[in-house]
């Protein structure tokens, strides 16, 4: 078990130089010099232009500056954002926390409706609501979250008034930042209405971006148990007496839910994908947003470090997936 | 002895027409999936005589009319059947043009990711195992970070347009192609009759494109049906976000992001682009789940 977990480690740390490699060669292939970018309309005299070039270190040699940029990542250095001036790496932590926050909301809300979905639609097999829910399943895995947002924001906000457009919390709230995660904040606060408010926000996003994990699992959590269904010893287990409730979800269910559950873990490059544009249009804080912001602010380091963190985090989470699937099922490891 | 001879001789002929005519009884089977093609079909063809059927110029401004509602609504005209958006564009007709759009995304993506996929994936499976490990390294590389992520930083790089999204979102879904032709020549190399065609003097060319491609192409059949409708997907979202195609471009993403502002306003010029895609993004997946049965006899049980 140690020498998987030690192989699968072994692979990622090439994956990871070249994540590296492609986030610090972003900067370099763009076109127009990003210090010309950082001036803007006023332009640049000669010697400030050189100084600043040194102060970046692009007068260097390249290998020099990706030595630089690599032992920089390790010590938790990714430059200054262009236009706040600001750490890369500490605008990132603390805009972190928001999207983490809504991620994890979105794939609570896909799982507690995706996985029921998937098993109701296994065990009525061809029935209508097997038809049903997998059309609705279809339906979601087809949906442009972007149209889906606007649509929710036009009913639920516009016609029907029960949450707000955008936003993390109602402006007359203010407290500190504890944990990042507002409806932890905002009781901790213990101000009223706070964390109403708070959850009102989080309702519609939570929505678009836990659609289309809630689709995939649905149907990935279907054939599974479709799969287990037809196994022998569920047959033994109905001529045993055992109830269909028992069954179906203590026996069928647990062993379907290995490849459910890597589902699962493999979804969090799609949810930082939808966060992209999930917290563009309901103007949530996190680093999504914050990604589209600065591509068109042209702020580079801030777009270099977002995206080399955003791949080391779906790496990890990839990789935390495989070891523990390995660690489940013997049959991965030998491969 | 002549009665097996005419046997073989009677049933080779018609092993091509055979395989084709067993495709389409299983994927009839699927009512979903007949109906997902006719929508297709049907999609298709507005994006062939989409300026013959349009009743006028995408472009075209009558500033006198703008944000009409729909006809059946009140304030409506059947002048302009789907009402006009803010700049008092026909609706109808830029929908209409904007399937050519979405055609034309999936079709290009589709066709450049599968290709340069296919031969990359043909290569890896054959080459030695460093070049093999170099390969799925690469492929893995770009598969960690989020597809519509990295297309986004890439269009940023190559500059915000509808011919740079595609390339962008290409680049991005061709690492599956890689994969799938790759794990399918492993298993297929190792075959008796790959064994014999090198044997009989097959030089790797041949071997590659004529002895195991064919061979490897149900799987690859299924994905590029799923990345048509991926590509439209992304390359909507990109234009929605800036980033795809650029205004007056009636493309189905592009119109969406137009129109953020009226949505309260305006319920047509915000629903039926995004109504579009969805129906076009579901007609194909659902021909793809089809497509699957029909090619993949392992999964056809289900």
């Amino acid at each position: 078990m140690l020498k998987f977990a030690l192989s699968r480690l072994f692979t990622f740390i090439p994956t990871f130089i070249g994540v590296a490699v492609i986030s610090f060669g972003f900067i370099r292939v763009l076109p127009g010099d990003p210090i010309v970018v950082m001036a803007g309309e006023r332009g640049l005299s000669e010697e400030r232009y050189a100084a600043l070039q040194q102060q970046f270190g692009f007068d260097r040699p390249i290998y020099v500056q990706f030595w630089d940029y690599l032992t920089g990542i390790f010590q938790g250095d990714l430059g200054n954002s262009f236009v706040t001036n600001r750490p890369v790496w500490d605008e990132f932590f603390t805009l972190f926390p928001a999207t983490l926050e809504l991620s994890l909301c979105a794939i609570i809300f896909a799982v507690a409706i995706g996985l029921p979905a998937g098993v109701i639609a296994a065990v009525n097999r061809g029935k209508f609501f097997d038809r049903f829910l997998m059309s609705g399943a279809l339906i979601g895995y087809s949906m442009p979250i972007f149209w889906w947002a606007l649509l929710l924001i036009v009913v639920v906000s516009g016609w029907l008034g029960w949450t707000p457009v955008s936003g993390r919390i109602g402006l007359m709230y203010f407290f500190d930042d504890v944990t990042g995660f507002m409806t932890i904040d905002s009781l901790l606060s213990g101000q009223d209405g706070a964390f109403a408010s708070a959850l009102s926000h989080l309702i519609l996003p939570t929505i678009v971006l836990g659609t289309i994990p809630l689709a995939v699992i649905a149907r990935q959590t279907r054939s599974a148990m479709l799969e287990v269904l037809s196994e022998d010893y569920i047959r033994t287990a109905r001529a045993k007496g055992l109830g269909p409730r028992r069954v179906n979800g203590v026996h069928a269910l647990r062993n379907a839910l290995i490849p459910v559950v890597t589902v699962i873990g493999l979804s969090v490059g799609t949810l930082l994908a939808g966060a992209i544009l999930t917290e563009t249009i309901f103007s949530w804080p996190g680093i999504g947003k914050w990604m589209v912001d600065s591509i068109f602010r042209r702020d580079y380091p801030v777009v270099q470090g977002a995206l080399l963190l955003i791949a080391v985090i779906v790496m990890l989470v990839n990789l935390t997936v495989d070891v523990l699937y390995g660690l489940i099922n013997p049959k991965i490891r030998s491969r | 002895m002549s009665d097996a001879s005419s046997a073989t001789a009677r049933s080779v002929p018609t092993g091509r027409p055979g395989r084709l005519k067993e495709f389409w009884g299983y994927f009839k089977e699927n009512r979903g999936a007949v109906m997902g093609l006719w929508v297709f079909a049907v999609f298709v063809l507005i994006a062939i005589f989409a300026p013959l059927i349009a009743p006028y110029d995408p472009t075209v401004q009558f500033r006198g009319n703008t944000l009409q509602p729909p006809a059946w609504q009140e304030g409506g005209q059947w002048q302009f059947p789907l009402g006009t958006d803010a700049v008092g564009r026909d609706m109808l007709s830029r929908l209409l043009h904007g399937a050519r759009y979405s055609f034309f995304v999936g079709i290009v993506v589709v066709v450049i990711a599968a290709t340069g996929g296919i031969v990359i994936g043909l290569i890896a499976g054959f080459a030695p195992k460093w070049l093999d490990t170099l390969i799925m390294r690469l492929m893995d590389i770009i598969l960690a970070f989020p597809s519509l992520l990295l297309a986004l930083v890439l269009v940023a790089i190559l500059g915000p347009s509808l011919l740079n999204a595609m390339i962008a979102i290409a680049l991005v879904l061709q690492p599956h192609y890689v994969r799938l032709t790759r794990a399918s020549v492993l298993n297929e190399r190792t075959k008796d009759y790959v064994i014999a065609a090198r044997v009989a003097g097959a030089k790797w060319p041949r071997q590659m494109f004529v002895t195991v491609l064919p061979n490897c192409l149900g799987p690859i059949i299924v994905q590029a049906a799923l990345s048509f409708s991926t590509a439209i997907l992304d390359a909507a979202a990109l234009g929605f976000l800036g980033m795809g195609a650029q205004p007056p471009t009636p493309e189905w993403g592009t119109m969406l992001a137009d129109s953020r502002e009226f949505i309260l306003r305006a319920w047509w010029v915000v629903t039926l682009p995004g109504l579009c895609i969805l129906v076009t993004v579901l007609a194909i997946n659902l021909m793809g789940d089809g497509l699957r049965d029909a090619l993949d006899p392992k999964l056809r049980r289900s």
